[in-house]
């Protein structure tokens, strides 16, 4: 078990490398030049050029991929060109909004998903299969931005329940903290919803035909135990799997709904460093969100052991 | 009084192409302490006599209809609570494939102590302490330690034993047993066949056996159904069938057993023999006898009406127009 760990950690070196290379390659080729920008509209090209030699932006492109990589392991992911505070603070200042939307929608996600997706295949065929069907086809076909407007039109404009927009932390209370974030959270959770249930459905009506389901029928268990002791910890592999694939998806969505929402995380950041050419900042929340996904995922490798004692490392 | 009382039992399921007659007009009574087996080839019912007896048929597509009478209960009539009741408690069933008729993510104690404690109401430590007393008793070694392994832990033969213990656990007045050696190999089954009919005697639990096996309801079974297109067509006590059967179906049945020393370079007679011909579709309502396509004996009375299934000799039935020729024969 330790060894698999640790062999999969190595593993994922060269994925993280790769990562890193990329992320590194793609803002050096992408066009504009960030110490133009520093220095503004009327600077002299000597001047643009000081400014690039203090960035370093001078040197060639495998040092500074050496450089930046090197200070990157020791935890120092620069200095914001736009700002000048260390990205590492400018992260930490915005983790604990993202954190707290991507947490709160993986929760209601996995709470509406599982169950939409046990029924269906329950009743399969049925019209709450078509309903819950529907609604999956629905969820996955909206864009965020769209859910995300409505939801905020109808609760917070027309009704006048929930605030617009903003972020309270959660030291200054928990009711006002989910009170900004239960739009935002549902908004992301539409795609993710839509994605578990059908992996849930799916995988329940592949294991509701074999033979144990029939033998739990057979010793007089009434259909919530068959359903959600017997089957669904059968078919819970691909469920938790699709899981973890789907938060490179709410990776992608928490950028959209920050934005939306006028939530100052992480995604904001990004945002607004691309807008400034920002490129320290850009690289660290890529490497970030990369880091994050591919631990992520390990967990969930790990969890199969727990999921289903047949899987052996 | 028996205690299983099954009478004109059918049951259709829903077709494409209309209804599939699986089970058409079985009928048979069982005593305490009794085996009954039930036989017949693939799709002659005898599976789904004994599913509709647990009501455990896909509740949309199948319709049974009849009467199945367990200890004075119609079966037919329950509701689906008083049903689960019945199920693992009062009837336990084992299934043809232990190596995917248990749950592979749950221990075996955990799915013997589970109808303990659903249906005895006993607390979780005393289903534990319960369930290591059902494997030791069907033989399984170290049983404290086996108690919390998993199915895939454990060889078939251990497995169909589990099996038997979560069947047996609830002290069930009735087993149903669905091929419960067919998946076996032949030194296994005999172990299984001789642990069933062991723990028979010491509960006095009445047994219906479904199998295809002749030689494992020699061995085993009091009485013999046999079973062909959905139908009884003979019934009788085991010696009784083997000496002397009456319909042309079971004797080309037991014609098809290899016996011990023939050898193919014998006289024909001998030889091993097959009953030409197939099985009737069961999507046909089928006017006379279900046989009638493939019976030397046939006449046009059999292909026009169904013959009834009526004791021509005490403890023997037959449903056969021309038992009287065979009789004299």
């Amino acid at each position: 078990m330790l060894t698999f760990v640790c062999r999969r950690l190595l593993s994922t070196i060269p994925v993280m490398l790769f990562i890193a290379l990329f992320v590194f390659s793609l803002l050096y080729l992408a066009p504009g030049d960030p110490a133009a920008l520093i220095a503004g509209d009327q600077a002299s090209q000597t001047e643009i050029d000081a400014i690039r030699v203090t960035l370093g932006l001078d040197q060639p492109f495998y040092i500074r991929f050496v450089g930046w990589l090197g200070h990157a392991l020791r935890g120092d992911l620069g200095v914001s060109i736009f700002s000048q505070l260390p990205v590492t603070t400018l992260i930490g200042q915005r983790l604990e909004p993202t954190l707290s939307l991507m947490l709160l929608t993986v929760i209601i996600s996995v709470c509406i998903a599982v169950p939409m997706g046990v029924l269906a295949a329950a009743n399969q065929g049925r019209w709450i299969d078509r309903i819950v069907m529907a609604v999956a086809v629905f969820g996955f076909s909206v864009p965020v931005f769209v859910v995300g407007y409505l939801l905020s039109w109808v609760f917070a404009i027309r009704l006048d329940l929930l605030p617009v927009q903003g972020y309270t932390p959660l030291a200054e209370g928990f009711a006002p903290f989910l009170a900004n974030l239960i739009l935002p959270a549902i908004a992301l959770s539409c795609v993710y919803i839509a994605l578990i249930a059908r992996i849930t459905r799916t995988s329940m009506i592949d294991v509701l035909s074999q033979d144990y389901i029939r033998t739990a029928r057979a010793k007089g268990l009434g259909q919530g135990p068959v359903l959600f002791i017997h089957a669904l910890k059968n078919a819970s592999v691909p469920i938790v799997t699709v899981i973890g694939i789907g938060i490179a998806l709410l990776i992608g969505g928490a950028v959209v709904t920050e934005t939306v929402f006028a939530i100052p995380g992480v995604g904001r950041l990004v945002v607004d460093a691309i807008l400034r050419r920002d490129y320290p900042v850009i690289q660290g929340v890529v490497l970030l969100f990369s880091v994050a996904y591919v631990l992520i995922n390990l967990a969930i490798d790990l969890l199969y052991t727990v999921l289903d004692p047949r899987v052996r490392y | 009084m028996p205690i299983l009382n099954v009478s004109e039992l059918r049951t259709h399921f829903r077709g494409e192409r209309g209804p599939v007659r699986a089970v058409e007009n079985v009928s048979f009574t069982l005593e305490s302490g009794e085996t009954i087996a039930i036989v017949g080839e693939s799709g002659s019912g005898k599976s789904v006599t004994s599913l509709s007896i647990m009501r455990l048929l896909a509740g949309g597509r199948a319709r049974s209809s009849g009467r199945i009478e367990f200890l004075g209960r119609d079966i037919l009539s329950l509701g689906e609570a008083e049903m689960r009741k019945i199920r693992g408690n009062e009837i336990g069933m084992i299934f043809q494939e232990p190596m995917t008729s248990l749950n592979p993510v749950l221990t075996i104690g955990r799915q013997i102590a589970e109808t303990l404690i659903l249906h005895q109401h006993l607390s979780r430590a005393q289903a534990r302490a319960r369930a290591i007393e059902m494997l030791r008793l069907v033989d399984i070694p170290a049983a404290e330690q086996r108690i919390d392994e998993y199915p895939h832990q454990l060889s078939g033969g251990m497995r169909q034993r589990v099996m038997i213990a979560m069947a047996l656990a609830c002290e069930p007045k009735l087993l149903i047993a669905d091929e419960p050696t067919t998946a076996l190999d032949v030194t296994i089954q005999a172990q299984v066949l001789e642990l069933m009919a062991d723990l028979q005697k010491r509960t006095g639990t009445a047994i219906i056996l479904i199998t295809h096996d002749l030689g494992v309801v020699a061995d085993v079974a009091d009485r013999v159904i046999v079973m062909y297109a959905g139908r009884t067509v003979e019934e009788a006590t085991t010696k009784d069938l083997f000496l002397h059967p009456l319909h042309p179906y079971t004797r080309g049945l037991l014609a098809t057993i290899a016996k011990l020393g023939s050898s193919l370079d014998d006289n024909a007679a001998s030889r091993l023999t097959e009953i030409p011909g197939q099985v009737p579709s069961l999507h046909e309502s089928i006017p006379g006898c279900a046989f009638a396509s493939r019976c030397p004996l046939v006449t046009d009375l059999c292909r026009h009406t169904a013959p009834s299934f009526e004791a021509v000799e005490p403890d023997h039935k037959v449903a056969c127009h021309h038992v009287e020729r065979r009789l004299q024969a």
